[in-house]
């Protein structure tokens, strides 16, 4: 009997072979592992991990139906709760949640519970098992806008109850970060992401890509022209931002968007499409996030020698534990404490270098991190032919300007409660990083649950 | 899917395709874009609108071959389709936003150049349907690679030119335009869309003149809506996204040089993009370069 106290391992490509493809890094559990780490759970009466569940999925009920190999009564608790159990299960940051919160830890490891979920959820999927659509539809109609992890959430949840659901997504391919965003090796998009996309509309719900609200046509004609009752926003964060720092505009400098936008939407790696993506020799990633982690090893598996360029130490950096510690192990170089003040160009507008100063942490600002000075004099040059800016997002005012009496806060968010998603128009519900900024892919699902249930109490009512 | 209804050949190396796109169609007005995607590996395309029948739910693209995407285009029929087709993008031109009473009241000089010919003309047109009289400068290097001298002659004062004085004036664009106002000609705006570098001395000619101008960027760009950030183009003091701030701008105040260079970011990457499309890949790697060696 292995340590109680420890994980079941989870096998992975070793990291000098996946360095060099855009396969699956983690391999995810067999039956028998499984079955194993279940055993660990406590199965507690009062289930601590649940409270850290942004959508409340039973991890108890679960864990036990693994226990007893019965994972067909796992995938229907989890599905119960979760319409994108094998999405969750890969890039949920489960150590601050679900199993930051088990009782396994105090002592040693938390239950893998995004390990065993992901399991569940991909033996489902190699069964071939697939969502019903309700029996009963109550004739009315909702718009979701976006085919991200709100909007996908909360066009299931609607359409179980019996709506009438299409999505608009503005890309030519659904599923919004999911698929621009987040790269191949940490969520494959045939494999995994298509087939969840596929269950939510086995539900039912349409999806309509090539629709750009706010262009295309407005949520007023939506709901005065098209017939729709209730609208739900989704359209997830936005605009890129950059550090107004001299040569930001130079050939070879990108925004993380863009970079992971060619390489994920476009398939820029793989020779058979036609979107070119630039690849650089040495390239500086600026950014301490997953969209910079992401960002660095797409970069490597490239071919470059990667630098994350991050102006606090490695304890504040925002990427979850487990992505810093693959792009460790893959050959990514920190330079912590480094803040860059110039990007450096050759004669014809090319990066060739990226000026950077050292930074050391002094009192804690707003956030409760230690706010970064700079180390008078201590500016230094790095070698690089590519600088990849991952900074963040604004939000997009495509919708927000085109849409009348949506109220917006001073960060330019959509304005809405946080139970029902309801912002100041009625029977328009608004939830996700459209709302919050940049977070995580459960908090949107999360939001696009709490707006189901808004939206169905809004038109129950009306 | 989005079927084409007419596809032409305007001239030597300039496409037409006339596409039905509904939603599209029913928003879209002069001076907005879309993006179009032949097929599953196609690249993004951005597209200048060049004409819309609201009617029809139909959107009319113009467009050179360049990349490999560009290229496949070329080859597509009347009812064969685009497998995406989205937009409208970016602002509608100020003429057609700004308060009519104030446009009414302008002298509008278009410059045209090669296939910028072609989102010149709905802004032409839209102003001849609103009863705006204006002048149209159409430039190319040759006759046969001028395109649409009848539509063009129906909505405006067409004054032809070719660099090598095969038809009409021997000369560039902004050569006409010096012309016209050495013969008194007066204009209170100019709109000059065309390659980059066109657009760049007909913005040198019109500062001269004291003429303001619009020009329309076209630079590199992924999703259109703001997302990617690769359109950026500096305009004065400031850095715009071209797909949401634009794609019009002060052509006074872009940094052209810039832009041109930007623009050649990906030239080498699509070369070879390119070249394997035309020759079949022969490339079996040992350069070191290319990463074909892996």
């Amino acid at each position: 009997m292995a340590d109680v106290l420890k994980k079941v391992p989870v096998r992975e490509q070793d990291p000098k072979v996946r360095a060099t493809n855009f396969d699956e890094v983690c391999l995810g559990y067999n039956k028998d592992e499984a079955v194993e780490e279940a055993q660990r759970c406590l199965g507690c009466k009062k289930a601590k991990c649940m409270e850290g569940c942004p959508v409340q999925i039973h991890i108890p009920d679960f864990i036990g139906a693994v226990k007893e190999g019965d994972f067909a009564k796992a995938y229907s608790v989890i599905s119960e709760s979760s319409a994108l159990p094998a999405i969750c299960g890969r890039v949920c940051p489960q150590e601050s949640q679900c199993e930051g919160r088990c009782i396994r830890g105090i002592k040693g490891e938390a239950v893998s519970i995004g390990k065993l979920e992901r399991f569940v959820a991909d033996w489902a999927r190699e069964q071939g098992i697939k969502p019903a659509a309700p029996a009963e539809k109550n004739g009315k109609k909702v718009a979701v806008i976006g085919s991200g992890p709100a909007g996908l959430t909360c066009a299931g949840d609607l359409a179980k109850l019996g709506y009438d659901v299409t999505i608009f997504e503005a890309l030519h391919k659904a599923g919004g970060v999911l698929v621009y965003g987040i790269p191949e090796f940490r969520l494959p998009k045939d494999g995994v992401v298509l087939p969840e996309v596929e269950n939510v509309k086995s539900l039912g719900v349409k999806i309509e890509t090539d629709v750009i609200i706010g262009k295309s046509v407005t949520i007023d004609e939506l709901m005065e022209n098209e017939g729709f009752d209730a609208v739900f926003i989704g359209s997830g964060a936005g605009l890129p931002k950059f550090m107004g720092i001299p040569g930001e505009t130079a050939c070879g400098v990108f925004s993380a968007n863009e970079f992971l936008t060619r390489n994920n939407l476009m398939k820029a790696f793989d020779e058979k499409y036609d979107t070119p993506i630039f690849h650089g020799k040495k390239v500086a990633v600026v950014g301490g996030g997953n969209v910079a982690m992401d960002a660095a090893r797409t970069a490597l598996r490239l071919g470059a020698e990667v630098h994350i360029i991050y102006r606090r130490s490695e304890e504040e950096l925002p990427a979850r534990k487990e992505e810093v510690h693959h792009a460790k192990e893959e050959g990514i170089i920190f330079d912590l404490l480094t803040n860059p003040v110039e990007i450096l160009e050759d004669e014809n507008d090319w990066v060739k270098g990226i000026r950077c100063v050292r930074m050391e942490l002094g009192e804690p600002d707003a956030s409760g991190r230690r706010r970064p000075v700079e180390v008078e004099g201590s500016e230094f040059d790095i070698d690089v032919d590519t600088v990849i800016m991952s900074l963040g997002t604004s939000p997009n005012p495509l919708i927000s300007s085109t849409t009348k009496g949506l109220e917006i806060n001073k960060r330019k968010c959509i304005v809405a409660a946080e139970d029902t998603g309801a912002t100041s128009k009625a029977g328009v519900f608004a939830g996700g990083d459209a709302v919050t900024g940049a977070a995580t892919v459960i908090l949107a699902m999360g939001a696009g649950k709490e707006a189901a249930k808004g939206i169905h109490e809004y038109l129950s009512q009306k | 899917m989005f079927k084409i209804v007419k596809a032409e050949q305007l001239s030597a190396n300039v496409y037409k395709k006339v596409v039905l796109a509904p939603r599209v169609a029913a928003s879209c007005q002069p001076g907005q874009f879309i993006i179009v995607r032949l097929d599953e590996t196609g690249e993004r395309i951005p597209l200048t609108i060049c004409d819309y029948d609201r009617e029809a739910g139909t959107v009319t693209i113009v467009f050179q071959p360049i990349g490999v995407s560009t290229s496949k285009m070329v080859d597509l029929k009347e009812g064969d389709y685009f497998l995406d087709f989205v937009g409208p993008l970016g602002r509608p031109s100020e003429l057609v936003t700004d308060d009519f009473e104030e446009v009414k009241k302008k002298k509008v000089i278009f410059i045209a150049g090669g296939v910028g010919t072609a989102p010149v003309y709905p802004q032409a047109k839209w102003l001849h349907d609103h009863g705006v009289e204006c002048d149209i400068i159409i430039g190319a290097r040759s006759k046969d690679i001028l395109i649409m001298e009848e539509e063009m002659s129906k909505v405006g004062n067409l004054y032809l030119c070719t660099d090598d004085g095969s038809y009409g004036f021997k000369g560039v664009g902004t050569a006409m335009l010096e012309k016209l106002v050495s013969e008194g000609h007066h204009y209170d705006l100019c709109v000059a869309i065309g390659p980059m570098i066109m657009m760049k001395f007909a913005c040198l000619t019109t500062k001269k003149l004291g003429i303001p101008t619009i020009v329309s960027m076209n630079p590199i760009m992924v999703d259109g809506t703001g997302m990617c950030g690769a359109c950026r183009v500096v305009v004065g003091d400031e850095v715009k996204f071209a797909c949401v701030d634009g794609p019009e701008f002060d052509g006074h105040k872009i940094d052209f040089d810039q832009a041109m260079k930007r623009a050649a970011m990906y030239k080498t990457e699509e070369g070879r993009r390119m070249l394997a499309y035309k020759e079949g890949k022969t490339h079996h790697g040992g350069c070191g370069n290319c990463g074909g060696d892996k």
